[in-house]
């Protein structure tokens, strides 16, 4: 360990020696490494603009070994810069930025605005905010202009810095208040900007020597901000300049390099590195500095939980110790973890001692705290030794103690076991737990997809046990869609080795991976590949997208899911002309009727247009006679029907065709009796219609409905029979009876009489009316003697029941006797 | 008010054998069916759906803070009712409530919120209203609800009517609206002729989801049975959430499910109901569990909404049985409660107290439900006991029995030309195709020109949605399957007619009652005498005259598990059966236990309270108990309904 300084602790611990070799080593050359220990950016002699000499564009990984390089052929870069997501951006002079992966593949491009590229570049910055990576930058103009997320660009010019004459001397980006500002430095004043304003500011109690700001740098977190002035004094307070926190001299008035901050989260200290040539400088709360040695050129990447530092050779981590470790290494500690450690070296030794320290700790009732001083401080060691050292001891106090929850202990050994996996050289993913714990174990696993590392992230997935879906079914996709992209590979070759591997992954879509095909521009493989999918419903955007319709459209009608089935439909709708796309809809019922169910209340000519397509005629008809009665006026109405009747003919339905000349017709007497008689009858049925003509006395026109429609006699009796009866008038009904053999019978003569509760007119039909109906009729005018006489002489068993069910048994006794005597006889024959 | 309704149930018994040896069956029956019911397997607890469902609503209106109006589709009222009251409404910053009236609104809040079912008029009449807002320079918020979920063509609609950002929506997956103890709906009358009229199959996937959410609450099924074309698509897409979802091994709550179509048997819906409860919805339409009486069944000027399930003491004693049996009981009933009443004399002011406070309150309520359900069977007995109906159900009964057919045609024909009623015209003719497959072509042509010259011709479009449901058709000479097929095959490729043939099956399908009513002998010979106060079969029904043909399926199937040895039934009903053994692992062991007891059966297109009535008087013969989900209560005026095309 390299414990420097002497009233607080920083660490500087060796992560590699760089695997790349570097003939200058960083010297002019434009670097950016990504935080999380991501990758390393080279672009050497950018500022060359020959093309017989074009930089190169090299991408390493943390631990230096070659990912990518390329010739630069673009414009002139000014700035480099990793993405949340490990993609790199080059920002060129005019304010174009290209967007490569980590593996040096181009993905796209995007521009800062007319005015950037108009009066280029000066100065740029690439910041990371909760939204996304962001981009500021300085014009010629001196002007700022920034987009807060590349994924989602909307570009911001913010005002303008009063007296700026040429370029600032420092800037830096915040985001405070959810909004991303730019701190600027002109000379001794310093500037807020947002979207709005352009703010004035004062540090407090920065020393009155300073002339002007020279450097600034903002905390991993944007809570701190460090000002260097050029009096050589760091000024280290809240970002919102609220509050002074230290200011320390560096007797150095040369402006630095760089400057980071290095403070791990929740320190009461603050502390920043300011680096020169050849020097760095770490300054904190006291007066004292620490300072270091450079014998390279360098550069400081700043970190959730410290600042690392890359030369052309080495790799180093600086922190501030982690608290545990301190309490547990500091010389002649007397804390638990210290105790704990001390005795399990004891114990390994077969030593009495081991029990002496294991009593001091329990004296104090500290063991568990102990155990887990030893437990986090594993966590913060990079050695992996020193983490078996720290883990055993705690493993050997946990024995003393009965309750001990065992999760902290179990996940710090997982834990450790994938830190220790990733930063292995040849991965050179140089996490610290506590980076590691902030980025979660998802963002890890898509780090090794980018860097196609496939079999350790699905390692790592099953040794954590994480859920299939997010884990290994995840890295299988990528892995698959990576796949699917070799060319070099046959369809059929590439499809069996995706599906054998993807096999029993829970949690697969084949859509997502035959997509990836389609875009790489193979079809074909992208209909095999889909065809693994058993979601028929899946299948479907893809197959709309490789225009193959009608097995699309097929697909959604098998999936059982009308909305996907309409989706496809509304596509083709817009895609095909009116005739194909008809015709398509012909060879699938369910998609025709949806179709037709959706027509019905936003297009009803479409549906015209529909049946006429198909010859249906029988239903354009019927669409007709439905859009007339939708119709008030009724020469429209009656033009509706016709245009029925002339569809209805050409589906030979003669039926419907005559039964709507007939509406017709009878339409068009409504119209002219409600104009002579003023008797609304427009819109009735024929029935209808003869009941209100008859009701108001109109029988002669009734007479010529009945003959003119072919009314059935039957009909106009019975409405004859009801209407004259409800008028009560009797004489008439009478004569009605009498003017020829009634069709009905006279039995309903009977009946309508009794309903009207007029017993007297009701008998003078009972003698009419046929034999089998004769009891019925006696019962009906309530002659008892009557209908068992027509019983009797019928010899009908069932009849005199009847008769016998309405006797009453203390009047009619005598006519029972007979009854029943009549009732054996006709048993017997 | 447990205690005093057991001594009533006694008294009654020892009233019953002194004074009314008449009465004697009947009262035994019921109190047969009580000790039987014991053994009966315990029911799942429904009352969990509808905190479920309450719950999402109310998380639902909160999304949208603060006070709105609430605009509801009208036939989600009542289902609403059941599960949140307007109290809770109102809890939720519910300002005032409307009901969706496809009409100009006047809301002067700046909140709108509809709750509708997903259909494409309403949503269109949602977009006119914000883009008049939009005219008018009326900001407000608007958010629609769909229930119980959208649908892309509405939002579609949103889209093409311009209003697509202006709008947010949302679903409440209210599936399941459980109306009674083994009673649960979709309350989604339109299943019936969207998805078997006008082939419309969307809502496959609810009646799948209203399964998944049922499993995923109560546990999985050992067994599924299903017949028709969409209870295989609704099989399928419970499948599908099947897998999708988590595997959980729960123990299953019911043993067996079977799914049916609505037209795998339209003979029951189109018979008169005779049974109390299916009669009672015949005449008053009982309306998501509760029926409102007229003022001719409650004597007095006011009418009066009752809820009619399995709380309600009477009605739960009387719902099943044949209504000629409901009178005499009620009396028998009402005289008892008179005793129960008289023992109030002679007692102490202790005895009296004890009377008041633990007796009174139950026999009051009891009084109230049985003078109601006395009103209702006096105006049922008014009305069908009239020579009228007698002779409706005789013709019902000759045409079941394929006897004495051209007198039934003459009396529909009277009918028809009487002008008796619109509906029942048309049921009677429905009965005659299907039973005699299909009316001869003179018949038909008559019958349809009688039944519009008293109608109207709007019909022909009625007759038209008929035919292509094989309601009523005219019998072609020729005009066969095959035909369909030669003719369509000529115009498209050979892949697709198969397809073809599946869609057009419907519409050329012969109904075979007559062959499958002897085949599963749905009609009890006659001439034997049927004692409806002790019923033997699920006949009792429809009065000793026919089994319902879908639980004679049901009934068939679960004897035999499975569909063997009923090949020449599956056949002449158009195929489409399937029976799978389901996900849980059903061990032996577990058979003895309720779940296995217990049959969900559900009714895609509507089922009626005879078929309930009837498989609960399966249940008890078997010791299991059914559950009926069903997409809506049915009966023969709403199935008919539904065809007619007086709606656009």
């Amino acid at each position: 360990h390299h414990y420097i300084g002497a009233t607080w602790h920083v660490l500087k611990i060796e992560l590699y020696e760089m695997g790349w070799n570097l003939k200058d080593g960083l010297r002019e050359c434009l670097v950016a490494a990504a935080p999380y220990g991501g990758p390393i950016s080279l672009l050497k002699g950018h500022n060359r603009r020959s093309p017989s000499a074009r930089p190169q564009l090299e991408i390493y990984s943390s631990s230096g070994l070659p990912l990518a390089s390329f010739p630069w052929k673009s414009g002139v870069v000014k700035q480099l810069g990793w993405t949340v997501s490990d993609d790199l951006l080059c920002v060129q002079e005019d304010g174009t930025v290209l967007v490569y992966d980590l593996l040096g593949g181009f993905k796209r491009h995007f521009s800062m605005g007319n005015e950037v590229s108009q009066s280029q570049v000066l100065e740029t910055k690439i910041f990371h905010s909760p939204y996304g990576t962001g981009v500021a930058i300085l014009t010629g103009a001196l002007r700022f202009t920034l987009a807060t997320n590349i994924d989602d660009i909307k570009l911001r010019r913010l005002p303008e810095v009063p007296g700026l004459q040429g370029a600032p001397s420092c800037w830096a980006v915040l985001t405070q208040d959810r909004q991303s500002k730019v701190l600027v430095a002109n000379g001794s004043h310093l500037f807020i900007l947002d979207n709005t304003a352009c703010t004035p500011v004062t540090p407090p109690g920065l020393s009155p020597q300073a002339s002007s700001i020279v450097h600034m740098c903002v905390s991993f977190s944007y809570k701190y901000l460090a000002l260097l002035t050029d009096s050589g004094h760091v000024w280290m307070g809240t970002s919102n300049l609220k509050e002074k926190l230290s200011e320390v001299d560096t007797k150095i008035k040369t402006p630095p390099k760089q400057m980071a901050w290095c403070r791990r989260p929740k320190s009461q200290q603050p502390s920043a590195v300011v680096m020169w040539d050849g020097l760095l400088i770490v300054v904190g709360e006291c007066k004292e500095t620490i300072q270091y040695h450079l014998d390279d050129d360098s550069i400081l990447v700043p970190e959730l939980d410290g600042v690392r530092i890359i030369s052309g050779t080495h790799h180093e981590l600086l922190q501030e110790v982690p608290g545990a470790c301190e309490e547990i290494f500091k010389i002649a500690s007397m804390a638990p973890g210290a105790l704990l450690l001390e005795a399990h070296k004891e114990y390994e030794k077969e030593s009495q001692k081991a029990d002496e320290y294991l009593r001091e700790i329990k004296e104090q009732s500290l063991l568990s705290e102990a155990v887990r001083q030893c437990v986090e401080a594993a966590g913060h060691e990079h050695e992996p030794e020193t983490q078996k050292t720290l883990l055993r001891a705690a493993s050997f106090g946990k024995c003393f103690l009965s309750n001990f929850p065992p999760e902290q202990f179990v996940s710090m050994c997982r834990d450790l076991r994938v830190l220790n996996a990733v930063r292995d050289y040849t991965v050179g993913i140089p996490l610290t737990h506590t980076q590691f714990k902030q980025m979660t174990v998802q963002v890890l696993i898509d780090r090794l997809v980018y860097r196609k590392l496939y079999p350790l992230a699905i390692e790592i997935c099953r040794y954590l046990k994480t859920p299939e879906y997010q884990g290994v079914s995840r890295v299988l996709k990528h892995w698959a869609c990576y796949k699917v992209q070799q060319k070099e590979e046959s369809d059929e070759v590439i499809a069996k080795a995706v599906s054998v591997k993807l096999a029993d992954a829970a949690g697969i879509f084949y859509s997502e991976i035959a997509t990836k095909a389609y875009e790489s521009g193979r079809t074909e493989l992208a209909i095999k590949l889909l065809e693994f999918e058993p979601r028929s419903g899946e299948q479907v955007p893809l197959l709309l997208k490789m225009k193959k319709s009608p097995l699309a459209l097929s697909k959604a009608i098998e999936s059982g899911d009308t909305d996907l089935v309409y989706t496809v439909v509304m596509y083709l709708k817009n895609e095909l002309n009116r005739g194909d796309f008809f015709m398509m809809l012909r060879n699938q019922p369910v998609a025709l009727s949806l179709y037709k169910q959706f027509c019905k209340h936003q297009e009803q000519d479409t549906l015209k247009d529909l049946f006429n397509q198909d010859d249906d005629h029988e239903e354009l008809g019927n669409l007709y006679v439905k859009a007339s009665y939708k119709e008030q006026r009724l020469e429209a109405r009656i033009a509706l029907l016709q245009s029925a009747v002339d569809e209805y003919y050409k589906a030979k339905n003669e039926f419907s065709a005559k039964t709507t000349e007939d509406e017709m017709r009878l339409l068009r007497f409504q119209r002219k009796l409600e104009e002579e008689k003023g008797e609304l009858l427009v819109g009735f049925s024929l029935h209808d219609t003869m009941t209100t003509l008859l009701s108001v006395g109109l029988h002669k026109h009734a007479e010529q409905l009945y003959k003119d429609f072919r009314v059935p006699d039957k009909r106009f009796w019975w409405l004859k029979l009801k209407s004259l009866a409800e008028k009560e008038d009797w004489e008439e009904l009478e004569k009605f009876g009498k003017s020829k053999k009634s069709p009905i019978g006279y039995l309903p003569f009977v009946e309508v009489c009794i309903k009207h509760h007029n017993k007297y007119e009701a008998k003078k039909y009972v003698s009419k009316v046929t034999p089998e109906q004769k009891v019925k009729a006696h019962l009906a005018v309530g002659d008892m003697e009557g209908a068992a006489e027509a019983a009797i002489e019928r010899r009908n068993e069932s009849e005199i029941s009847t008769v016998l069910s309405r006797c009453s048994a203390t009047t009619d006794h005598l006519l029972m006797e007979r009854l029943n005597r009549a009732k054996a006889t006709a048993v017997k024959k | 008010m447990q205690l005093p309704l057991v001594g009533v149930t006694v008294m009654l018994e020892r009233n019953v054998l002194q004074v009314y040896p008449a009465a004697e069956s009947v009262v035994g029956s019921l109190h047969m069916a009580h000790t039987e019911w014991r053994d009966a397997p315990e029911l799942p607890d429904f009352s969990l759906l509808k905190r479920l469902a309450r719950d999402q609503l109310i998380f639902l209106l909160e999304q949208l803070p603060g006070k709105k109006d609430l605009f509801i589709d009208a036939d989600l009222m009542s289902p609403l009712d059941r599960i949140a009251n307007v109290t809770i409404l109102k809890q939720h910053e519910v300002d005032k409530l409307y009901k969706v009236e496809l009409k100009p609104i006047v809301s002067s809040s700046d909140q709108l919120c509809f709750l509708i079912r997903p259909r494409i008029q309403t949503v269109k009449w949602i977009s006119d209203l914000v883009n008049a807002d939009k005219v008018a320079g009326r900001f407000r918020r608007y958010k629609i609800i769909f229930t119980p979920q959208k649908f892309y063509a509405c939002e579609t609609v949103l889209e093409e009517q311009g209003v697509y950002g202006d709008v947010t929506t949302d679903e409440w997956n209210f599936y399941i609206l459980p109306l009674d103890d083994d009673i649960l709906s979709l309350e989604l009358p339109e299943f019936f002729r969207d998805n078997f009229l006008e082939g419309d199959q969307r809502w496959v996937t609810t009646a799948g989801s209203a399964l998944h959410l049922l499993q995923s609450v109560y546990g999985s099924f050992s067994k599924v049975y299903g017949i028709g074309r969409c209870a295989k698509m609704v099989y399928e897409s419970w499948r599908e959430l099947m897998e999708e979802g988590e595997q959980r091994t729960r123990q299953p709550e019911f043993a067996k499910v079977f799914l049916v179509d609505r037209d795998v048997d339209f003979v029951t819906p189109l018979c008169s109901q005779v049974v109390y409860e299916g009669l009672v919805d015949d005449l008053f339409r009982i309306k998501c569990g509760s029926v409102e009486f007229g003022p001719d069944v409650t004597s007095s000027d006011k009418s009066i909404k009752v809820m009619l399930n399995s709380q309600d003491k009477v009605f739960s004693e009387i719902r099943n049985e044949h209504f000629s049996n409901v009178f005499g009981f009620l009396s028998q009933k009402a005289k008892n409660l008179q005793t129960a009443y008289d023992k109030r004399r002679g007692m102490d002011i202790q005895q009296m107290k004890a009377f008041v406070s633990d007796e009174l309150k139950g026999l009051k309520q009891e009084h109230r439900l049985l003078s109601l359900h006395i009103g209702a069977s006096e105006s049922m007995m008014k009305k069908k006991t009239k020579q009228d109906f007698q002779e409706l159900l005789k013709t019902e009964h000759s045409l079941l029995e394929g006897f004495e057919i051209r007198e039934c045609i003459t009396y529909i024909e009277e009918h028809i030309n009487r002008q008796v009623s619109m509906i029942d015209s048309l049921r009677l003719l429905c009965l005659l195709s299907i039973t005699e497959n299909g009316l001869l072509s003179k018949d038909y042509r008559s019958l349809k020109a009688q039944y519009l010259q008293s109608y109207g011709i709007k019909h022909l479009l009625t007759f038209a949605n008929l035919r292509q449901l094989g309601l009523l058709e005219e019998q072609q000479a020729g005009e066969t399957l095959t035909v369909m097929e030669s003719k369509v095959g000529k115009l498209v490729n050979d892949k697709t007619v198969g397809k073809l043939t599946d869609a057009f099956s419907s519409l050329a399908k012969k109904s075979n009652f007559r062959a499958l009513s002897k085949r599963l002998a749905l009609v009890p010979k006659s001439g034997e005498e049927y004692d409806l106060r002790v019923p033997r079969d699920m006949a009792y029904v429809f009065s000793g005259a026919y089994i319902p043909l879908s639980c004679k399926l049901i009934e068939q199937v679960l004897e035999r598990d499975g569909w063997t040895g009923l090949e020449e039934v599956t056949r002449m009903l158009n195929g489409q059966e399937f029976a799978v053994t389901g996900g849980s692992s059903s061990s032996e062991a577990r058979n003895k236990t309720d779940a296995q007891r217990i049959v969900l059966v559900m009714f895609l297109g509507g089922c009626t309270f005879s078929e309930i009535s009837a498989l609960r008087f399966l249940g008890k013969e078997r010791g299991c108990r059914f559950i009926v989900v069903t997409t809506a209560i049915t009966n023969s005026a709403r199935l008919l309904e539904a065809l007619l095309d007086n709606h656009a």
